[in-house]
């Protein structure tokens, strides 16, 4: 066993696991953090999406000893309270989710995204996401509601 | 609170987003429960092979097992094999599926082994322990082949060709033969992998001394896997409870009744244990379901100037290595909607099934229309280019007449309404179809190196499954009914018990719409459930884009009878006669007296105090439905794909596409936008991108998202839409569905784009998916042929 000590949304939290464990079963597993889901064996689809130190990771294709002494944020962490993040909510004004199970790996690839680039293009959001997939929604209005936070965000900035 | 306020028809923002977004859905794989155990299936490294021994002895004394099963060890768990429920001719020959196989493997993902272990890792490298020595059989996955019976699957039934269907034809046959023109092509569509981002699992538990047992299942159909289960296991459907909680994704995959759902529950029953199993993604490619996967022999009979006189199909339908659920029905679904909507004169289809060493096809969104969809509309632009006649032009001359009322049209069933060339002219007006084709000659004239298409696909679809009646005349083993419960709560809340069971679909938002314009509150007021045998009792699930034109019209008939209820208890109260109360605000008043008046709310608290109620009234308010639909619904619509193909590389990018659809009334315009985009995006990666591919020993070559091919935001275009509105007859809210119109209709759309941009370089053909290699050969083929 390995002891893993993270931080995770601001938590300091603490567990001894396999090596073998990946940081998404830590997160589900260990922390009971079953927001952030699993898709793929093969760090396909982008439904793991978590940030690592602000950046977005699939956390699938890391080991928890790997980001041991790391900041983990999920997507439990993105609401204020009862408020929801700016990407969070321009997904429900935009319909930009179906059956919902891509959709915390796609907030946390926007978060990650909207901080490199403020004001994308569609079709530098579209790029951006080719990490991720969706099944339900055509990304159409997935790219509308990243496009639709970006404006937002930077509006609540100036 | 009473609200006047109409919210169907309205794009209402949906209840369901809340928890998926915050990361609290009940997905399956969020669930555990104490003293749970995790389960594994053995899928021995063979595709056709005989099994000579299992050894299991390794793998039991492994860390964490709890025990290794193989069919021997559970003969007494399984009664019956899995269902198949649609046995569509007196003669099919069915062969028996049991969860795991007793002696011979016939496909890669059969399973013939079962390992319960502490932890999902421990069971998982159990699974992998256990020896299976096998001699390997000669192969068949190709349908050709298989037909043949050199390789015969299943020995006790002697044949691979399980099943024939023919419609009987209708119509003059004598066209075929007389016709001017004859315009005859051979189409395939490859087998597809439906890929919902959440894979299938499933948690089993219960009451062995009880007899009593739950399922929670990532599954779209709780009711119809209750009957199956049942049937599989031996346990009462009194006793046993399925629970569908968020399920990530479905498009027909998790419209069946699989292996290791039986599984799970016969070894709950064993060992007295929560047994949970989540499939890999791997799992899914290999043993969850296919679709697709036919051959079209195809014949268009017409006249030189482009009258339609008869369509002729004959399919090759590739069943794999058992049933599932539906298998041999799926090509029939799509066998009464070859005509298009077009007005052909003589009409025929049929089809054989043939068992190969494959995974089983079932319902892929769409589920046999869009088999047809793509070879209707592929073949009429080939009957276009013969004939030299604009395909915009042909279509438009053969629409079937414009119709409010019901009719039948030569297939034999009734069609509930149609207007088909408003949608198509939209469509084309949406597109700039003129100017496309202005631009695209003047791009033939430089000899451009990239070409532009123009693709065109009007489609209809058979939706609302079903009619009970013709159900049973299909020799389908169930009826096509829907149910729904309204319960007013005192604190004028209001709970719905729906028969539909979404996945993402967005149920719990419009069904509140329904209920909220009908009963005068608002939708917020309205909590829907779903999903759990035990909660909603009666229902026939979602799936076949039925959820609004049977789910909800029985929804809106159950709020019917909560009405009549309402109405008799305020008149009641305000000392009226019913007759002189009229509906208006959202409240029942008295006609000229309109502040005497009583509100839902207000009448389900005197129904549940029950201290007053008129005689004869029983307590509470509420009321319960269950509706028989008299007929189909038959959306229908045209899409415009437009492409740019590079004439170097072979390369296609979709520069514009354009949905026109019509579904009849619309209950929230947002979530049906949202069904299109998505439709559409499979039907595009259906076109260009995806293909279960095997190789010549059987191993599926494409077993991980990358190399299948699931498209990205970068590969699927920005859809523009619109819609026009011929409300079905076929229900009171005159909804006709949208699930799968996107999937019917995009894969014609984008392929004959395709070969039109490169039509003019001699190229009449090519097979989906247009990949840029396949492009690029066919134009080199083509100027080999002109050289």
């Amino acid at each position: 066993m390995t002891n893993v000590s993270v931080t995770v949304n601001g938590q300091s939290r603490e567990a001894d696991v396999e090596p073998r464990t990946l940081l998404v079963y830590f997160l589900r597993e260990n922390l009971g953090l079953t927001g952030t889901n699993v898709g793929c064996d093969t760090s396909t689809c982008g439904s793991c999406t978590v940030l690592l130190d602000g950046e977005s990771v699939k956390s699938c294709t890391l080991l928890a000893a790997q980001a041991d002494g790391h900041e983990v944020t999920t997507i439990e962490a993105m609401a204020d309270g009862d408020t929801m993040h700016p990407i969070q909510d321009a997904f429900h004004r935009n319909h930009g989710l179906q059956c919902g199970y891509c959709t915390p790996g796609m907030v946390m690839a926007a978060a990650s995204y909207l901080q490199e680039n403020p004001s994308p293009t569609e079709e530098e959001v579209r790029e951006a996401l080719e990490g991720n997939l969706c099944r339900c929604t055509g990304y159409q209005n997935i790219v509308t509601s990243i496009l639709d936070a970006a404006g937002s965000m930077s509006g609540a900035k100036a | 609170m009473a609200t006047t306020e109409k919210y169907v028809g309205s794009p209402i923002l949906r209840k369901e987003d809340a928890a998926l977004l915050t990361g609290q859905g009940s997905y399956i794989d969020n669930q555990t429960m104490a003293g749970m155990v995790w389960m594994a299936l053995v899928r021995p490294p063979h595709v056709h092979a005989t099994i000579d021994s299992i050894d299991t002895t390794a793998a039991a004394s492994m860390p964490g097992v709890i025990g290794v099963y193989t069919a021997a060890d559970l003969e007494d768990a399984f009664p019956s094999g899995l269902p198949m429920v649609w046995p569509i001719t007196e003669d099919i020959k069915i062969p028996t599926h049991w969860p795991l196989t007793k002696d011979r493997i016939r496909f890669a993902g059969d399973a013939a082994a079962v390992v319960l272990a502490e932890t999902r890792g421990q069971a998982e490298d159990a699974a992998e322990a256990v020896m299976v020595s096998a001699t390997d059989l000669p192969v068949v996955t190709d349908l050709e082949e298989a037909a043949k019976d050199e390789v015969v699957l299943h020995e006790d039934l002697g044949t691979n060709v399980v099943v024939h269907w023919s419609h009987g034809g209708g119509g003059d046959q004598s066209v075929f033969d007389s016709a001017p023109v004859t315009v005859q092509e051979r189409y395939t569509a490859p087998r597809l992998i439906p890929n919902p981002i959440e894979t299938r699992g499933c948690l089993a538990y219960g009451i062995p001394a009880a007899g009593e047992f739950t399922l929670v299942s990532a599954t779209q159909i709780p009711h119809i896997a209750r009957v199956g289960l049942s049937i599989a296991t031996g346990i009462p459907q009194s006793k046993l409870r399925i629970i569908a909680p968020d399920v990530g994704g479905g498009f027909g995959s998790k419209l069946n009744v699989y292996a290791e759902e039986a599984l799970a529950l016969a070894l709950s029953r064993l060992t007295g244990r929560p047994v949970k199993w989540i499939e890999t993604r791997q799992e899914n490619y290999l043993a969850t379901i296919h679709g697709r996967g036919v051959l079209h022999d195809c014949t268009l009979a017409g006249t030189d100037d482009g009258d339609i006189l008869g369509m002729k199909f004959v399919e090759l339908a590739d069943m794999g290595a058992y049933f599932q659920l539906l298998t041999p029905g799926i090509p029939e679904l799509g066998g009464w909607v070859y005509m298009g909507p077009y007005d052909t004169k003589a009409y025929w289809y049929e089809f054989t099934g043939v068992m190969t060493n494959a995974t089983p096809t079932d319902a892929y969104r769409g589920a046999g229309r869009p088999e047809a969809t793509f070879v209707i509309e592929r073949l009429v632009d080939a009957y276009a280019r013969r004939i030299g006649m604009d395909p915009a032009e042909v279509r438009r001359k053969n629409f079937m007449p414009p119709s409010a009322e019901a009719f039948t049209s030569i297939m034999g069933l009734n069609v509930d309404s149609a207007d088909y060339e408003p949608t198509f002219d939209r469509a084309l007006e949406l597109a700039g179809y003129d100017g496309l084709r202005k631009e695209q000659q003047e791009r033939r004239d430089r000899g451009d190196v990239k070409q532009l298409g123009i693709g065109l696909s009007s489609y209809i679809e058979m939706c609302g499954l079903a009619p009970s009646e013709i159900l049973g005349a299909l020799r389908y083993v169930a009826g096509g009914w829907d149910a729904a419960e309204v319960e007013c709560r005192p604190d004028g809340k209001v709970v719905v018990r729906t028969g539909t069971s979404p996945h993402g679909q967005g149920h719990d938002t419009a069904w509140s719409q329904i209920v909220a314009d009908g009963l005068g509150i608002a939708p917020d007021d309205v909590e829907v459930l779903h999903g759990d045998t035990a909660v909603s009792r009666l229902g026939m699930d979602t799936y076949g884009s039925r959820s609004a034109s049977v789910g909800a019209e029985a929804l809106a008939k159950a709020v019917e009878k909560v009405r009549a209820k309402a109405r008799t208890i305020a008149a009641h109260e305000l000392e009226v006669a019913e007759d002189d109360l009229e509906w208006a605000d959202g409240a029942f008043r008295v006609s000229g007296a309109p502040d005497k008046a009583r509100t839902i709310p207000e009448l389900a608290g005197s129904a549940w105090t029950a201290h007053s109620l008129p005689e004869g009234v029983e307590p509470m308010l509420e009321g319960t439905a269950v509706w028989d639909p008299p007929n189909f619904t038959w959306p229908g619509g045209t899409h415009v794909c437009v492409v740019e193909v590079d004439t170097e590389t072979g390369k296609t990018d979709i520069v514009k596409y354009v949905a026109v659809d019509d579904c009849g009334n619309v209950i929230n315009p947002m979530i049906v936008e949202g069904q299109v985009h998505g439709g559409v995006a499979q039907g595009v990666a259906e076109a260009l991108y995806e293909e279960a591919i095997y190789d010549e020993s059987g191993n599926l070559t494409t077993s991980s998202m990358t190399q299948y091919l699931v498209p990205t935001a970068g590969e699927i275009p920005e859809i523009t839409q619109d819609r026009t509105v011929t409300p079905s007859t076929t229900n009171s809210l005159g909804v006709k569905g949208i699930g799968e119109a996107g999937t019917i209709a995009s894969p014609p759309a984008v392929v004959n784009a395709v070969i039109d941009a490169v039509s003019h370089l001699g190229v009449n053909h090519i097979d989906k998916p247009a990949s840029p290699e396949r492009v690029w050969r066919a134009i080199q083929d083509a100027k080999g042929g002109q050289a």
